[in-house]
Parts: structure tokens; sequence; C-alpha cells
């Protein structure tokens, strides 16, 4: 089975804050992988669960099947849904150097860059704006889930759309018109992630 | 036909409940089980089962219900965790003596104090002598595998003993996951109708259950216990070879991983032996003769299957998530005991990993480093050790 494009399994650690969505996107991405075939994990680091508190949450994906069973200390991809988290959070630790680091962030990559000392691939998407303009409040992670998809490859861009689009018929069914919203942004972000 | 999906730990086990349909589900919520009782319930509100679900108002009473419906001649199962177990405590050797086979999920948890709610052996651990049949899971697959077939196992009348199916919590409980199931008519099919010989709701043959039985019976009716225990050794193969026709999927008593030419091996429960998998390939790949082995049932322990199977492993490193303190932790023990006739083989024990401290590749390369020193030298320095606790003394200084 040849699902995903990535040669070996895919690492992604996502830093949010409670309430953000790092959990849903995490698992998210881990079932978009999963409609196109691929094997895939997808957990949060449980702790006390308050509002605004730091929050890991990770997704592993592969061609073959997953046997590990702990966190990730060397992400391919790291995600960084809450900016402020820089400098609070080492989000840049074990993150492999020649790995992917996501910020959601008005900001340039550039910027990113000079503030986290990371050497690697540095794309910036201003998520939080985007779900403002788009799905009315600020949850950026559907931006944030598109833009992974976007700068890793690591899905067929056509077909993860589409396979959000039932995901969010499913889980919001009992209010549809929130769909809309989400698969603008889906798109959006995919247009408007900087770096590439 | 088998059915891809993506679900995690606790849904699996929800699932393969609805899949069985027990007559009788008697629970009470607690972390990190809680969503098991929650699904379940809502299958029972969906009319998607025939279940009987009863809401108790503990663990204690959750497994007394248990007992009564399971008596009364229902298939019963329940789901508990940490504090939850601890407190059906007596209730399980009582389950266990009544010979009844209930079917419970563990999400493993720590126990308190201090207040923990993550993943370690400590809950289940401390059920090991209350006469359940033990099985543990390295996957939300393997739990769920593992709780059709212990339905079968349960209810065989050469067993006829309460199951608990182990999965960790957190780890494999709350992770998202790839899986196989089966359809619902292939599960009903592989578990049939459950027909006791004896209970208590039978009018036509009136017995009792569970009175008083002292010094004149108590001890024989405990050493039956035993009997049974040694009969499921032989009830797990056989249904385990039926599962297999049926989905592919092999089980036994443990799982051996590269471990039949290995020199040094570790001994590990549940997902860390996934783990451990990924670290015997990275250090077969550099030509060292690393293995696993991956016990499923720990109770009944297959003694002389695990000593055949390390014989001829020089160095063994057994990693308990639990501690006996002031002893050494439980698989150990029962390990090294098991291998008390190889003067040869030099066994460790590393406690590892309690109230949820993750482990990763690197700590358990640390433990196969540590083997192969043993190896080298000829050397046990220290049979206890702790991985990744931070103190003086541990392997290693923990990251904040």
């Amino acid at each position: 089975m040849s699902t995903t494009t990535a040669a070996k399994m895919l690492e992604i650690r996502w830093h949010g804050r409670g309430g953000q969505g790092a959990k849903t996107a995490s698992l998210l991405l881990a079932q978009a992988a999963f409609e196109i075939g691929a094997y895939m994990q997808a957990f949060p680091e449980y702790g006390p669960e308050r509002m605004g508190a730091p929050v890991t949450a990770y997704t592993r994906i592969s061609n073959e099947p997953i046997r590990i069973h702990s966190n990730i200390y060397e992400p391919d991809v790291e995600v960084v849904i809450d900016p402020t988290l820089i400098g609070i959070v080492d989000v840049t630790s074990g993150l492999k150097e020649d790995g992917i680091l996501l910020v959601n962030t008005p900001k340039d990559p550039e910027y990113v860059k000079e503030k986290t000392g990371f050497k690697g691939k540095v794309y910036t998407i201003d998520a939080s704006q985007i779900a403002l303009d788009e799905i009315g409040g600020n949850f950026p992670n559907t931006p944030m889930l598109a833009a992974v998809v976007k700068v890793t490859g690591i899905l067929d861009e056509q077909k993860f759309v589409e396979n959000m689009e039932g995901n969010f018929r499913k889980k919001f069914a009992h209010k549809l018109q929130v769909v809309d919203g989400n698969m603008r942004a889906l798109k959006r972000a995919m247009q408007e992630v900087k770096g590439l | 036909m088998a059915k891809r999906v993506s679900l995690s730990g606790n849904e699996a086990a929800a699932f393969a409940m609805k899949q069985i349909d027990p007559d009788v589900v008697a629970a009470y919520p607690i972390t990190p089980s809680t969503e098991i009782p929650q699904y379940f319930s809502q299958f029972v509100a969906n009319g998607e089962v025939n279940s009987e679900f009863v809401a108790v108002e503990s663990e204690h009473s959750a497994m007394s219900a248990c007992i009564g419906a399971s008596a009364a001649g229902a298939r019963t199962m329940t789901a508990t965790s940490s504090q939850g177990l601890a407190l059906m405590w007596e209730m399980l050797y009582i389950a266990a003596s009544m010979r009844l086979p209930i079917v419970m999920t563990v999400a493993n948890r720590a126990l308190s104090g201090p207040i923990n709610i993550h993943n370690d052996h400590s809950d289940s651990m401390g059920a090991r002598d209350s006469g359940w049949i033990q099985l543990y899971s390295e996957s939300a697959q393997e739990a769920y595998d593992n709780i059709i077939q212990a339905i079968r196992i349960a209810e065989d009348p050469r067993v006829s003993l309460p199951v608990m199916v182990c999965m960790d919590g957190f780890i494999t409980s709350h992770a998202l996951e790839t899986l196989e199931v089966l359809e619902d008519e292939e599960v009903k099919k592989f578990i049939g109708e459950y027909n006791p010989d004896d209970f208590l709701l039978n009018a036509d043959h009136p017995i009792a259950m569970g009175p008083l039985d002292l010094q004149s019976y108590y001890f024989e009716h405990k050493r039956q216990e035993q009997d049974a225990m040694d009969n499921a050794k032989q009830v797990i193969l056989e249904i385990a070879e039926e599962y297999e026709k049926l989905t592919g999927r092999k089980y036994s008593h443990f799982e051996k991983y590269a471990l039949d030419d290995a020199d040094i091996a570790v001994v590990v429960l549940n997902s860390t032996a996934g783990t451990a998998k990924v670290v015997v390939d990275d250090l077969r790949s550099q030509g060292i003769k690393a293995g696993l082995l991956k016990p499923r049932t720990f109770r009944p322990i297959p003694g002389k299957e695990i000593f055949d199977a390390l014989k001829n492993v020089k160095a063994v490193a057994v990693m308990d998530k639990a501690d006996s303190f002031g002893a050494y932790g439980p698989l150990f023990t029962d390990i090294r005991n098991i291998m008390f006739d190889n003067k040869d083989i030099k066994i460790v024990n590393y406690i590892y990993g309690l109230g949820g401290r993750d482990v990763g590749t690197k700590d358990i390369e640390m433990v196969y480093n540590d083997l192969m020193d043993i190896v080298k030298t000829g050397k046990v320095y220290e049979v206890k050790k702790y991985l990744g606790v931070r103190e003086k003394g541990g392997e290693e200084v923990w990251q904040l």
C-alpha cells in the first residue's frame, strides 16, 4: 500500500493551548491519512485540562503498521498553533534539522527563524485571521491542518479536501452552516501559507 | 469480511462489547476507561444492543452487580481502571471463586497516592492473585481481539473463570489507531450462545452459590481454581488458533520477536513492547542479536513455554510498570522464578514508567546496552534498577 508520499514514517508534534484544538487537529490529520489507506496514530499528552494551558499532541503517519508507543521527541514537523508559546515552551526541541516548523502568525518565516534560531524549513500562516474571517471565531486548527498538508505534501491535496468535507459534514451534522466556513478556511490556508 | 477502522483503545473495547452484545453490563466510570461504559450506554440507549446496562454507585457495586448477573446465568461484562479496580478488590476474589465468567476491560492506570491518572500496571498487578485470568494488549487491535477471545476463554467449562483484558491507559485507551474489526455476525458466531450448566435462575435445578465454606471444603475449592488456571493454558491456545483462522491474526501465550537466536532480550507487557520492537529492529540492523518476549497471558503464566523461549538467551531484562517496594517487580519475580533452573542466564529488573512517565526508544536502548554489558563482563552489579527516574541511582536524569 502506498498512500502517503513520505518514504518513512512521518512524525508531527502539535503545540497549542487548551481550547485551540491541537488535539482535534492531531486526530483530524490522522483520520484524513486513515481514509486514504495509511496507518496512523494520534494522541494528545493529557494533563490538567485547562483553557489556555500549553497542550502537546502528536500524529504519526506511515505506510507500514506503527508499533512505537511513546511521545514524539524528534519530530519531522512541528506545528505551533499558538505563537505566544514560542519562548515559553521549547517548541523546536528535538525537531530534525531538515524538518519543518509551521507557525500560526501573520509574520514572515524570516521572523520566526530569527526568533527560534531554527535552521530548517520554516513556514508561517495567519491561521487565526483566516479562522476569524471564514469561521467567525478563533479556531486556528482547521487552517493549520490544511497548511500542514500543504507544506509536507504527505497527502494528496484533492483527496484531503474531499475527505475533510465529508468529515466536517459528519462532525457538524447538527450545525451544517459551519461546514462551508471551515472548508473556505481550509482552502484559503493552502493558498496563503508563506515560505513555499 | 474484515473491516478497516480508526478507533481509540476505548472505542475498540466498547465496539467489541457491542458486537458481543452481553446480557448485562454493570459499570461505574473512571478515568481512563470512562469512555467504555459511556459509549456502551449510548449503544444501549440507541437500541443497538439488547444488554441491560446497570449504572451503579461505585465499582464495588459494579462488580457486585456483575457477580449477581453472572451467577443468575447472564453473559456479563464491565470495565474499570486504577482506584475503581482497587475498590472492586474483595469482589474480584468472589467472582473468581464463584467461577463466574465475567469479562472486564482494564485501562491500566497508576494507583493513588500521590494522585495520578496516567498509565502504569499497579492496578492489575495488584489483582494478580485474585483468581482472574489476565490478558495484556499491546495496541487497540490486540485489546479488541483479546476481549472477543476472553468471552470464549471465560465461558469454557474447563475454565469457568473471569478474565481481565488489560491495555495501557491513555497510551492505548486514548490514542487513535488503525485496526481491523470483524463483522457483527462473525463475532456472534465465534462467541456462540452462553448456556451455563448451572445458574441461579434455573428453577429446574436449584443450587446455592457463594455459601459459607470453612475448613471442610474451602481448601478443595481453592485448589480447583488452580486446576482451572492450568486448564486455561490449553483453552487459550485452542481459542487463539480458532481466532487466527477467522482473522489471520496470530495469538499465543506470548509473542516472540526476533527471540529465537537472541543473545539479549527484554520481557515487557503492553504498549511498551511495540516501542521495544522498533529498538530491536534497529539493533538487529547493527548486527546485535537482540530479541523481545511480550507476555499476553500473565495469569496463568506459561512457565514451561517461557523457559523454553528464553533458554538460549544470555541476559534478560524484565521491565515492570509496577513495583513491589522492598522486593522486585511482579513480572520479574515470575520470570526469574521460571528461569531458576537455567543457571547460565543473567536476569535483571527494570522498574519503568510509573505514573505515566513516558518511555521512548532511547530508554529501551539503554536497557539493551546494559544487557550487552552484562554479557560482556558476565557481571550483574544491580538486579533492580529504575529507568528514567530523576534521582541518584537512576539510569537517566529526566530532562525538564
